[in-house]
């Protein structure tokens, strides 16, 4: 008898380690103890172990088992754990065959049989990173540990098969057990991929203008309009005018998918931009992640590379839509709790949508509205200024009118805008490649003004607001963006005069802004 | 004597014949005083050997070390020292060992010995 060594991954937000156990049997009375920071689950992995082993046909040795969970201060949590475990502790009782730099993830039932566990894509693309190609996974978390390129997954059913397979003495194993296989794939996954068509939506037309504005450069948008008026309705459409992920976009997004347990494990890569609507009334820890222990992706982190909708903006409480803007600034959320700091990325397009008072009637004349203007003000007042200056598109819209309703399905569909915000994504990232970036919204002040600086002709209406101080410096920029992502949807190769007037109507079309 | 006694017995005989087949000198047996019972205290060369003797006739219910607690241990460690008090004996060292029977009364018995187990 010697130590038995397997390896595992631990993850700590989406980043993994290499997790290298280790077990030892001592000469001694019987125990079984786990060493390197293990959290209450991974504690209960002995009497998981001793059982799964037991009714496996390998019981484990009657002595004093201690393993070793390698680097010792970095904590871990979770069932993941159990199989790399039993693996290190046979392989000390030299029950079976050296492991070799195998990487073992799955969960044990009693009975033996291996079971799937969260965030299997996260943990496997850190294994082969790590330089561990070959992995040991349950059966049902086959699919999706295989979408990592370069890994050589193999999925098991039973710890008795796995055995057999690492040179267990097949007389005593339990091999004919069968238990029933994981739950065919998520039919929910395809319902949730439908996304509701453009062509709903009658009339609006600057409204739709401006979602193909935003969908085209991946500008932050604001929308204020009275109950009612189809705020909700436009803007669960705009994901569908998002063209597909990238392959390594549908990594980071099916990785955060996989921790969050959102979904079960599928064998499919998310390639559809996903889409958050959370209530208003969630807290911080809910939108930005958090949790106790190591904190778990919020809605904003799973809006990764999708769209964060807020929904009756202004009831959010302050300190929450204040926590947005370090994602909207870096893409990325660091969370710090007791266990650990984790960072998840959170690179969203954030919608907000708010009516115009508390009563919602102050548009138009506004006429029936019954709120004070002090009211009015504390309501938008919600909305921080800083925050509010980070969304570049910020429109009004209207009920719409009796000459358009009742005329739904004859407007241009999901699939013709699609097709235009694909085509100036396509420009929009043969001109940036070069900075490193691939929207419009992304560019940042110093090259719109640099190395894209546009003619003092076409910017003069600009120069002019600006000098009046109708326009901030910082506006002056995000003008400028939308102006660009306009000239790329109208095959332009740079933005007109007009262009810019355009862009100045999408960004000040709200009175409070 | 009731069944399980007779088993027990049977071990303790079985496992004492087994130490002194180690080199070790039994030198009492089935001591017993207010606190409890040693099975079989033994001479190791200078060691002072406080053995437990734990016999099954099956696994049906766990090994017989798995009986063997930390509070049976705290216990064999002053049931040692109240040995050596009576028998005005000054060991140098003290060791307690774990004997397991397991025997059904059939086949051959087969015997564990964990040493200096606490």
């Amino acid at each position: 008898m010697g130590v038995g060594r397997s390896y595992c991954i631990a993850l700590v937000g989406l980043n993994g380690y290499i997790v290298e156990v280790e077990a030892d049997i001592g000469q001694t009375l019987p125990a079984f103890v786990i060493l390197g920071l293990p959290d209450a689950a991974l504690n209960e992995a002995k009497e998981r172990i001793r059982s799964a082993a037991q009714n496996s046909g390998i019981p484990l040795s009657r002595r004093k088992i201690t393993a070793n969970l390698i680097p010792a201060s970095l904590p871990k949590r979770g069932s993941g754990f159990d199989l790399a475990i039993t693996m290190a502790v046979l392989r000390a009782a030299e029950d079976i065959r050296s492991i070799d730099g195998t990487v073992f993830i799955a969960e044990l039932g009693l009975d033996g049989r291996l079971r799937p566990v969260r965030g299997i894509l996260p943990a496997v693309m850190a294994a082969v990173q790590a330089g561990y190609p070959e992995i040991v996974v349950a059966e049902a978390n086959v699919a999706e540990a295989t979408l990592v390129p370069g890994a050589h997954v193999r999925g098991y059913r039973t710890l008795a098969r796995l055995a057999y397979d690492f040179g267990a003495d097949p007389k005593e194993l339990a091999l004919d057990y069968d238990p029933p296989g994981a739950d065919p794939g998520d039919e929910n996954d395809d319902a949730a991929g439908i996304v509701p068509d453009l062509s709903d939506v009658s009339g609006q037309s600057e409204a739709r203008r401006a979602l193909e504005v935003a969908a085209a450069g991946s500008h932050h948008m604001l929308l204020t309009g009275p109950p009612g008026a189809g705020k909700t309705m436009l803007a669960e459409r705009l994901p569908g005018l998002l063209p597909d992920l990238g392959d390594k976009a549908a990594m980071e997004v099916t990785a955060i998918h996989s921790l969050a347990a959102v979904r079960s494990s599928t064998g499919t890569l998310l390639r559809r931009p996903p889409f958050e609507n959370p209530h208003h009334s969630a807290t911080a820890a809910a939108i930005i992640g958090g949790g106790s222990g190591l904190p778990r992706p919020g809605a904003a982190s799973r809006a990764h590379r999708g769209v964060l909708f807020l929904d009756e903006a202004p009831e959010y409480e302050r300190r929450v839509l204040d926590a947005l803007r370090q994602p909207l600034e870096s893409g990325e959320l660091v969370i710090h709790r007791s266990a650990g700091t984790a960072a998840y990325p959170a690179r969203f397009q954030l919608v907000l949508a708010a009516n115009p008072c508390p009563c919602g009637k102050a548009s138009g004349k506004g006429m029936d509205c019954t709120c004070t203007a002090i009211m009015r003000r504390r309501y938008f007042g919600r909305i921080s200024g800083p925050l509010l200056d980070r969304v570049d598109i910020q429109l009004q819209v209207e009920r719409v009118s009796l000459a358009d309703f009742g005329q739904a399905g004859t407007e241009e569909g999901t699939v013709a805008v699609a097709g235009r915000v694909l085509a100036a994504r396509q420009r929009q990232a043969e001109r940036l490649g070069a900075f490193g970036i691939e929207t419009n919204s992304q560019v940042p002040g110093r090259t719109l003004r640099g190395e894209l600086r546009l003619a003092p002709g076409t910017t003069r209406i600009l120069d002019t607001a600006l000098e009046r101080g109708i326009l901030t410096a910082r506006g002056y920029d995000r003008v400028l963006r939308l102006a660009w992502t306009l000239a790329d949807l109208d095959h332009s190769k740079i933005p007109t005069a007009d262009h810019i007037g355009q862009a100045l109507g999408l960004r000040q079309a709200t009175a409070t802004a | 004597m009731r069944a399980k006694d007779i088993l027990g017995r049977n071990g303790e005989a079985l496992a004492a014949g087994f130490l002194e087949h180690q080199g070790m000198r039994i030198v009492d047996r089935n001591w017993r005083c207010a606190d409890g019972e040693i099975d079989i205290v033994a001479l190791e060369g200078d060691t002072l050997v406080v053995a437990e003797v734990k016999t099954r006739s099956s696994l049906d219910y766990g090994h017989p070390f798995e009986a063997v607690g930390p509070a049976k241990l705290a216990r064999l460690h002053r049931l040692a020292s109240s040995w050596c008090r009576e028998h005005e004996v000054n060991a140098p060292r003290k060791r307690i060992d774990v004997v397991s029977v397991i025997h059904d009364g059939i086949g051959n018995p087969q015997l564990e010995h964990l040493r200096g187990v606490g």
